[in-house]
């Protein structure tokens, strides 16, 4: 084990860190604000990416495509809150389970008829394809460096229209007093379909930049799905701040562990007992992290006041 | 003389900078029906949370029946003999009235690890369910579900739930809030009968019933005990004149 | 409670069900419609379960699967180390379902609401991530059991029908069960919690240790069905605790009646059914369930054990749950 792989390691972790908040950054204000569970968030992860793979041969330019799949995902957001999503505001949180897991099994399918059954790969644009190096031994793809800039630059542009806009105060608020929004005049029907524009946006940018990295298949949202509610679970519902620390952690976690653990078991048991172990161990080893913090925490690290 | 049956020493309990409760004490004598009154904001609600452990405080203690249970849970503090009756109504509206009662007596007698038996047929639950919603005047709506029931019988089941629990202490919260004035008579009617029965801390806006019923009362105002006193010493107290009454006409 | 006419359709279905092997014999395809029942009433079994937390207990449980395949597992596991015996496999499944229901509900209970739906998910999530990392067990792909569970002095389960019998023989002992449960003392309290947890604990009820305890009971009848499962195919795998399958089995619980114990059984036929007839006219099927999903959530939540009844239960409006 050397301090390079280790290096290398962190950051595929905190690069992970930052899809996973662009993921849990939106599903955590669609639920603070509208109180709404939506499962089909990853659908809108999944449709980001497979608008990327359809849009690049198309346009022949990775970052046209890109915000142009980036609109497509807030446009489709946008229709599916029209359509679905608006009469479940008011429902309880298992009629929402139910029916976002309707959608789930709906988009799954959906990119099947349309794209087949094989997964798609996107090429990274040229000019983000090499790498480059870090430290002396440490050499890293410049594009999961962009991830983690972009997600950097989200994180702040969310920091901005949450604390010095008035489209942020009125989120702010709205998580906290619905009635006191309705009050104030502000159109809450527009709000709400807004800020799940907002999210299904956030979604799509994250499916858009995970696709060069994964490959574009049916059923991709889902395990960030789960990830992400982990995330949430962490970080505290509703607390974008929760989600940004929370998303580090767990991709850090998630990634160096199961890198490491294996290595570390194999350092105290045998290694055929470690290699049956290990990767088990690995794989549970967020879960385990959620578990622990909610023992001490039930509320998460930083639960929004309410 | 005894010790009281509810010791409320020195409470004190902040939400941030806000002290909702200041150093305030109070006892509730056996048998003595106790009000607390004061203002809008005055922590009669916070008080009635504190007493009944939905709450922690910051300091003081709670002492009931010569336990001190300032930090013992809330079921721990029913099974000691405490009761209360919610200012917002709450009941399970999705089961009969017969059946809201009937919990409330499984509640106290013994364990609910009992999986094979039907409890609707359950004598030992069924037949003191049925005198308490007697006692109370709902004995002809028993099967009616809780949440078809009017406000006014809504409030007499929060009673009956309270009762059937056999408390030594019944705390009452505002059990006249959105009541008209033939609803409210017919409740002050009820509160004279159980008068003695039981022990009965009642938080209360509706004056007229309050001076009517009280032997005690005490007044709070921004979480302090003020004054406590029979009802004519505290019609007569000046403090609670200015602070209080003074400002009655909301 | 059973109207009169809930009664007659209760009865008329489970001899119906009972009567599917000689039917099968007329219709042709006989090997398929006795296993296909057979499929049925085990996710009747595990449907049923969750409706004794969700339905009756208010506890949106979204990761029930993870129980089926705890039992599977227990099994399929037993079966590979060569313990084949059934006095062995079925008490061990019921033992580790209870436990790992234990600490996984101690954990979630502590929580509420959406919190609880997105804890027993993930858990959930947790352990079919175990599945696939078990490779000595088949990992990713399942393995295959070399027989179904042996219970020498008792019955010999190889063939298909007494299989059949057997399930159906577990599915009314859990129906039966589930009704003495609901009805009791116990059953009062976990329906006590699901309409006003507040209330309970007010009156006394130390509300913790009765959701803890239904969880574990329903984490068990789930773990039993489990071990049928895997009986039935002589075949274990990761997919069975996939989180899509513990969506299917909510669904099963909402399509048929949610509160009533024999609708999850309506639920699961109808689902299974469903998925059988659409899988028959397209591949895509997945793209015709999911919106039926949707129209069945915003418009039919009575579930189809409502309609025999004809008129709505009677419910008080706005009153119901707190998420």
């Amino acid at each position: 084990m050397t301090l390079s792989l280790f290096l290398t390691q962190a950051l595929n972790g905190v690069q992970f860190g930052v899809m996973l908040f662009l993921m849990a950054a939106g599903l955590t204000l669609v639920f603070g604000i509208m109180n709404l569970v939506n499962l089909a968030h990853g659908s809108l992860y999944m449709m980001g990416a497979y608008f990327l793979a359809a849009l690049v041969p198309v346009t022949g330019n990775f970052f046209v495509a890109a915000v142009l799949a980036v609109a497509a995902s807030l446009a489709l957001g946008i229709v599916v809150e029209l359509i679905a999503l608006r009469t479940l505001y008011r429902r309880d949180h298992l009629d929402q389970v139910l029916c976002t897991f309707g959608l789930i099994l709906f988009f799954n399918e959906i990119v099947r008829m349309i794209w087949g059954a094989t997964a798609l790969f996107v090429q990274p644009p040229p000019i983000l394809s090499g790498f480059v190096q870090l430290l002396p031994g440490v050499i890293y793809p410049v594009y999961r460096l962009t991830i983690m800039g972009v997600g950097l630059a989200v994180a702040i542009f969310l920091y901005w229209l949450n604390g010095h806009t008035r489209l942020g105060m009125l989120i702010r608020a709205g998580a906290s007093n619905r009635a006191m929004v309705g009050a104030l005049g502000v159109n809450i029907t527009l709000l709400y379909t807004l800020v799940f524009g907002l999210g299904a946006a956030l979604a799509g940018l994250a499916g858009v930049m995970a696709g060069p990295i994964l490959s574009v298949q049916s059923g991709m949202g889902d395990s960030i799905l789960i990830l992400t509610f982990v995330v949430i679970v962490i970080g505290g519902i509703g607390s974008i701040r929760g989600a940004l620390v929370a998303s580090i952690l767990v991709g850090v976690v998630d990634t160096v562990g199961r890198v490491f653990l294996p290595l570390v078991l194999g350092a105290v048991f045998s290694p055929a007992t470690s290699s049956k172990v290990g990767p088990a161990i690995a794989s549970m080893s967020i879960y385990i992290l959620m578990a622990a913090i909610l023992f001490f925490r039930p509320q998460g690290l930083f639960p929004a006041h309410r | 003389m005894a010790e009281p049956l509810l010791a409320v020493e020195s409470l004190v309990k902040r939400f941030g900078g806000l002290v909702a409760t200041d150093h305030l004490s109070l006892a509730v004598e056996p048998a003595e029906l106790h009000a607390v009154i004061g203002p809008n904001g005055a922590g009669k609600t916070t008080l009635i949370a504190e007493i009944i452990g939905e709450l922690g405080v910051d300091e003081g203690r709670i002492r009931f029946d010569g336990h001190d249970i300032t930090h013992r849970p809330t079921p721990v503090r029913s099974a000691l003999g405490l009761a209360r009756s919610f200012q917002v109504t709450s009941l399970f509206p999705d089961m009969s009235a017969l059946d809201n009662v009937a919990l409330a007596v499984q509640a106290h007698s013994g364990h609910s690890f009992r999986f094979w038996r039907d409890a609707r047929a359950d004598a030992s639950l069924r037949d003191p369910a049925h005198d308490v919603l007697a006692q109370v005047g709902l004995g002809p709506r028993a099967d009616v579900l809780a949440g078809n029931l009017a406000h006014g019988e809504q409030r007499q089941l929060e009673i009956a739930m309270a009762l059937a629990t056999k408390p030594k202490l019944l705390l009452l919260d505002e059990p006249m809030a959105g009541m008209g004035t033939e609803e409210s008579a017919q409740l002050v009617t009820l509160l004279k009968s159980l008068k003695r029965r039981f022990t009965i801390l009642l938080i209360e806006h509706d004056m007229d019933a309050v001076f009517q019923l009280a032997d005690r009362i005490t007044v709070l105002v921004y979480g302090r005990a003020i004054a406590t006193g029979t009802p004519d010493a505290i019609r007569a107290n000046a403090d609670v004149r200015q602070a209080y009454l003074g400002e009655e006409e909301e | 409670m059973l109207t009169n006419r809930r009664f007659v359709a209760v009865a008329s279905f489970l001899v119906l069900l009972a009567l599917v092997p000689l039917l099968a014999r007329f219709v042709g395809g006989e090997a398929f419609w006795i296993k296909f029942a057979t499929r049925v009433m085990i996710y009747a079994i595990a449907a049923v379960s969750l409706d004794l937390i969700l339905g009756f207990g208010g506890m949106v449980s979204f990761g029930h699967a993870a129980f089926l395949g705890v039992g599977a597992y227990a099994v399929g596991i037993l079966s590979a180390e060569g313990i084949a015996n059934g006095f062995v496999q079925w008490p061990v499944a019921i033992l580790a379902s209870a436990l790992i229901a234990a600490a996984i509900g101690a954990i979630s209970l502590m929580t509420r609401g959406v919190y609880f739906i997105m804890i027993t998910l993930a858990f959930s999530q947790m352990l079919y991530f175990l599945g696939v990392s078990l490779t000595a067990y088949g990992g990713d792909d399942g393995m295959r059991l070399a027989n179904r569970s042996r219970f020498p002095g008792l019955i010999d389960l190889s063939g298909d029908v007494t299989f059949f019998y057997v399930v159906l023989a577990i599915l009314i002992g859990a129906l039966v069960a589930g009704h003495r449960l609901v009805n009791s003392r116990f059953g009062m309290v976990i329906q006590g919690c699901r309409s006003n947890e507040r209330r309970m604990r007010a009156i006394g009820f130390p509300t913790f240790r009765y959701k803890l305890a239904a969880f574990v009971i329903s984490g068990v009848m789930c773990g039993i069905a489990g071990a049928l499962l895997a009986n039935l195919t002589a075949f274990v795998s990761p997919s069975e605790m996939h989180w899509t399958r513990s969506g299917e089995i909510m669904v099963m619980v909402i399509m048929g009646g949610m509160g009533s114990l024999f609708g999850p059984v309506l639920g699961a036929a109808g689902l299974l059914v469903l998925e059988e007839i659409l899988s028959s006219h397209t591949q895509h099927w997945q793209a015709i369930l999911g919106p039926i999903l949707v129209l069945l959530v915003l418009f039919a939540k009575r579930g189809l054990f409502g309609l025999i009844d004809g008129k709505s239960a009677e419910k008080p409006a706005g009153l119901t749950g707190h998420g």
